[in-house]
């Protein structure tokens, strides 16, 4: 009994209530004529798109920059090398792994000119973070409008010029990681195998890093900077590494999202990114300075299985669109929740 | 009783905060017109005493006091300062509490303005007075007359020299016409030479028109120079109450910091010390409220080098500065290599190590294991328990890191459920522990230690003195002890520093009398020496 206080308490009771509103989910989807095999198969398939963008909340969180609200600009520059792979033609992996190569120096420059700032707010990181985010968004709202790019399949059919909202990478690497050594069962439920051996091997990496002697001194930086600078650690240097690793996990995970869902989609689409991401973190049980790959784990695939099931089940069951309104309601409920508990941490 | 009739009594006052005494059965008199030194340690209960004579609420919070407060003659208590305020209690804090915006005339008295009625006030109320500007400024002219100064009424508090501030508080105490009893809490400790000499001057012409007086100052001779009855505090109790007649400084100082002869514990043996390992030239530090101004001293080769002195006068400074965790400057030099300053990890990497006197801020990552808080210095400076996996990368040897750990719980005898228990978990004195094996981990030739026994029980506090020695004498770690309990410095220090206003007042061996240690913590030597 005493075993199982202690492991409801580690483990939280809004993971709980989440857990088993999923787990009712599931039961109630084959009595209101929701296929089960789909249903698993799209949730594995939307934890496989979005974990690399909630891994990218880790390295900020472990440094003590809390919640990457400003994921917007690794978003942007995973943007930026989706389009430029496109701009130059890259077909199929070399298409993808293209991306993300062009992403790189992109991610690098912004991370760290973002981290320059969140230097100087220190305290004070996640509000700023918030609005270099949408301001950043609105910024490159202009720029993809006047950047030079002139593929047919990007550009405005009718000036010849400006970037579409949404680009199709269907001609280029639409599901290259989904269908990689993908297994498919059944009519309705497929396996993707590479999508989630790349998510593995990048979260694999993180954990490596995180060990190491630089991701050591970044969770003590978290933990108590004083601490950490006493004992010889550049406080600002890790916080600004943490920071431009955040930024090109942002970048990569937008890339992979965009593979699997299909299309870049530009302009303010970023904005709504960042929140969920965040949400998922939180929900898998990370606090404001501490963040585990398990956290990453079984956020991502509870608040991405809620995501899935909602739609689905409840709008059978109500017919009516409630999807969203969850959504809504619990990422930033979420985040509400964990901003509040900010004061529990010891010092 | 020098003028008969008893203004303030405290009969009988003791006070603990949850079981530690900071006051135990503290009684004195103070008569109309009478100036009473208060004299004693850091620590020694002024503070928390000041703070039952004004009713403050932190006293109601923890509990109250025993023993009674009589002010002529009746009975008091106090809720709130108001009430003291009331009963005709003034104090002038050591921080001013002056509005900088405001003009001398404003601050003197606000809240008590003269005011004239409007007509607003038939509809408003009081709040909608109008002040009497003319009426103000007469009223702070005679209460400036009263100290016997030159202030101008008119003058900005921020514009004005820091003695005029505190002139100015003085002014808002006595323009309160009920003030018969003010209090000082260091009045002088801002203030220049002669701002401080006129100071004294005003107080004795405030107390020869009647008022009493409590002055509190760490500096001897100033309270040597206008009290009328001196009361020394130590550890709580007011172990002396003397009227100021043939009593030298010498003779207040070993009040203050002497233990009764059965306390004083063991004392190292002498010894001789031949090399030189570590040099300070010329050192200044930044660090707020401990600023380090001049400081020069030589440290030999397996030694224990204690620092001493008041809280506030920068000893604290010294160790912060050398380590680089505040900006610094001058020459250090440690076994003929220049140490870098304002550089935390060339300090370490050159063979210092420092363990903080801010345990919970700066000694200890609370939120992680005991394992991480011991090796991390050690992984960080000197990348030891790493190891390579796949030859590429450098991982925490986790094994190694738990290994070492255990030697240290083992030989420090840390008390914990295990190697990975959080460092927030465990008391007071085993946190200490873990920041000296932390010190230790990384093999220092030199390592600064900063108040090791602050906020420990006793029995720790031995162990941990006991560590220290243990490790300089088997394995010849130099040590630089920092402490403000002078008795701990004395049991195992083979010289003690005392520092003061910034700089070396003196270095003595920690046989020396117990006099000669007070005497340079109250910055009196020099003027001693010249008198003799």
């Amino acid at each position: 009994m005493r075993n199982f206080k202690t492991f409801i308490q580690d483990f939280g009771w809004p993971r709980i209530i989440i857990f088993f509103f999923l787990v009712a989910l599931f039961i109630m989807a084959p009595f209101v004529g929701v296929r089960l095999d789909a249903s698993f198969s799209d949730v594995l398939n939307r934890f496989g798109q979005n974990a690399i963008m909630v891994l990218a909340m880790v390295p900020m969180i472990q440094s003590g920059c809390g919640l990457n609200f400003g994921l917007a600009l690794g978003l942007v520059a995973g943007l930026l090398g989706a389009t430029l792979s496109l701009q130059l033609e890259l077909h199929g992996m070399l298409g993808f792994l293209g991306a993300i190569v062009l992403a790189t120096p992109f991610s690098i420059i912004f991370g760290w000119f973002y981290a320059k700032l969140l230097n100087k707010v220190k305290g004070e990181e996640m509000t700023i973070a918030m609005y270099v985010g949408f301001s950043f968004i609105m910024f490159m709202c202009i720029m993809w409008l006047i950047l030079p790019y002139n593929n047919p399949t990007m550009v405005w059919g009718y000036a010849g010029k400006g970037l579409r909202t949404t680009i199709s990478v269907e001609n280029y690497w639409l599901k290259i990681l989904n269908n990689f050594l993908a297994i498919k069962i059944g009519q309705f439920f497929v396996f993707p195998t590479g999508l989630l051996l790349f998510v593995a091997l990048f979260a694999f990496l993180m954990w490596l890093f995180l060990r190491s002697k630089t991701g050591t001194a970044m969770t003590a930086v978290g933990s108590n900077p004083d601490f950490a600078r006493a004992s010889g650690v550049d406080v600002d240097k890790m916080r600004t590494i943490s920071v431009i690793i955040s930024t090109f996990l942002g970048a990569v995970g937008i890339i992979v999202y965009e593979q699997s869902f299909g299309f870049i989609q530009l302009y303010t689409a970023p904005s709504p990114m960042v929140f969920p991401a965040v949400a998922a973190i939180l929900i898998g049980g990370a606090s404001i300075n501490k963040a585990s790959m398990v956290n990453v784990l079984v956020g991502t695939i509870l608040f991405q299985g809620l995501l899935t099931m909602t739609p689905s089940v409840i709008n059978s069951l109500l017919q009516t669109d409630m999807s969203e309104v969850i959504r809504i309601i619990v990422s930033n409920g979420m985040i509400l929740y964990a901003l509040t508990r900010k004061i529990k941490v010891s010092k | 009783m020098a003028n008969g009739s008893s203004l303030l009594s405290i009969e009988h006052v003791s006070k603990d905060f949850y079981g530690n005494v900071v006051l135990h059965d503290v009684s004195f008199d103070l008569h109309e017109g009478e100036i009473l030194g208060l004299v004693g340690e850091n620590g020694a209960g002024k503070t928390t005493l000041m703070h039952i004579l004004f009713g403050m609420p932190v006293i109601m919070e923890t509990g109250g006091f025993q023993g009674s407060i009589k002010i002529g003659g009746t009975e008091v208590h106090f809720s709130s300062p108001f009430d003291a305020l009331d009963a005709g209690l003034g104090m002038v804090h050591q921080e001013f509490s002056l509005i900088p915006g405001f003009t001398t005339t404003e601050n003197i008295v606000l809240n008590r303005e003269s005011m004239r009625a409007s007509i607003l006030n038939d509809v408003f109320g009081d709040r909608m007075s109008v002040l009497q500007r003319d009426r103000m400024r007469e009223r702070a002219q005679k209460a400036i007359g009263k100290l016997g100064v030159d202030l101008n009424p008119d003058m900005l508090v921020s514009e004005m020299p820091v003695g005029h501030k505190q002139f100015t508080e003085i002014a808002r105490e006595i323009d309160r016409e009920q003030t018969r009893i003010l209090i000082l809490d260091e009045p002088t400790a801002v203030l220049t030479e002669s701002e401080a000499e006129m100071l004294l001057q005003t107080l004795k012409r405030l107390a020869s028109e009647g008022i009493a007086i409590i002055f509190i100052s760490h500096r001897l001779q100033e309270v040597l120079a206008i009290a009328n009855r001196i009361v020394v505090l130590r550890d709580g109790h007011a172990v002396k109450d003397t009227p100021n007649e043939n009593i030298s400084m010498r003779d207040i100082a070993s009040w203050m910091v002497g233990r009764s002869l059965g306390e004083s514990g063991q004392r190292s043996e002498a010894r001789g010390f031949a090399e030189s390992l570590f040099k300070v030239r010329h050192l200044w530090v930044d660090m707020p409220g401990e600023t380090v101004r001049d400081v020069s001293f030589d440290v030999h080769r397996g030694e224990i080098f204690g620092i001493g002195g008041l809280a506030g006068q920068g000893k604290l400074g010294i160790p912060n500065g050398i380590m680089g965790l505040f900006p610094a400057g001058g020459e250090v030099v440690l076994d003929g290599k220049t140490v870098p300053l304002n550089d935390p990890a060339k300090a370490l990497a050159m063979g210092m190590a420092f363990v903080s006197e801010d345990r919970r801020g700066v000694g200890l990552l609370l939120d992680e294991s005991l394992e991480w808080n011991i090796a991390f210095t050690a992984i960080q400076v000197h990348g030891q328990y790493l190891k390579k996996i796949f030859g590429l990368f450098s991982q925490r040897d986790e094994k190694a890191m738990e290994d070492l750990c255990a030697e240290y719980v083992k030989l420090l005898d840390i008390k914990c459920t295990s190697t990975k228990q959080k460092a927030k978990e465990l008391s007071g004195g085993n946190q200490q522990k873990v920041c000296l094996a932390k010190a230790f981990a990384i093999k220092p030739q030199l390592m600064f230690v900063s108040e090791p026994t602050r906020g420990i029980d006793v029995g720790a506090k031995k162990l941990v003195l006991d560590t220290l020695h243990h490790y300089n004498r088997d394995f010849g770690t130099t040590i630089v002890m920092v402490s403000s309990e002078l008795e701990e410095l004395r049991s195992i220090c083979d010289r003690i520093a005392i520092v003061d206003e910034g700089r070396i007042a003196g270095i003595l061996p920690p046989t020396a009398d117990i006099s000669e240690f007070g005497l340079l913590m109250s910055g009196a030597a020099m003027e001693e020496a010249v008198n003799a």
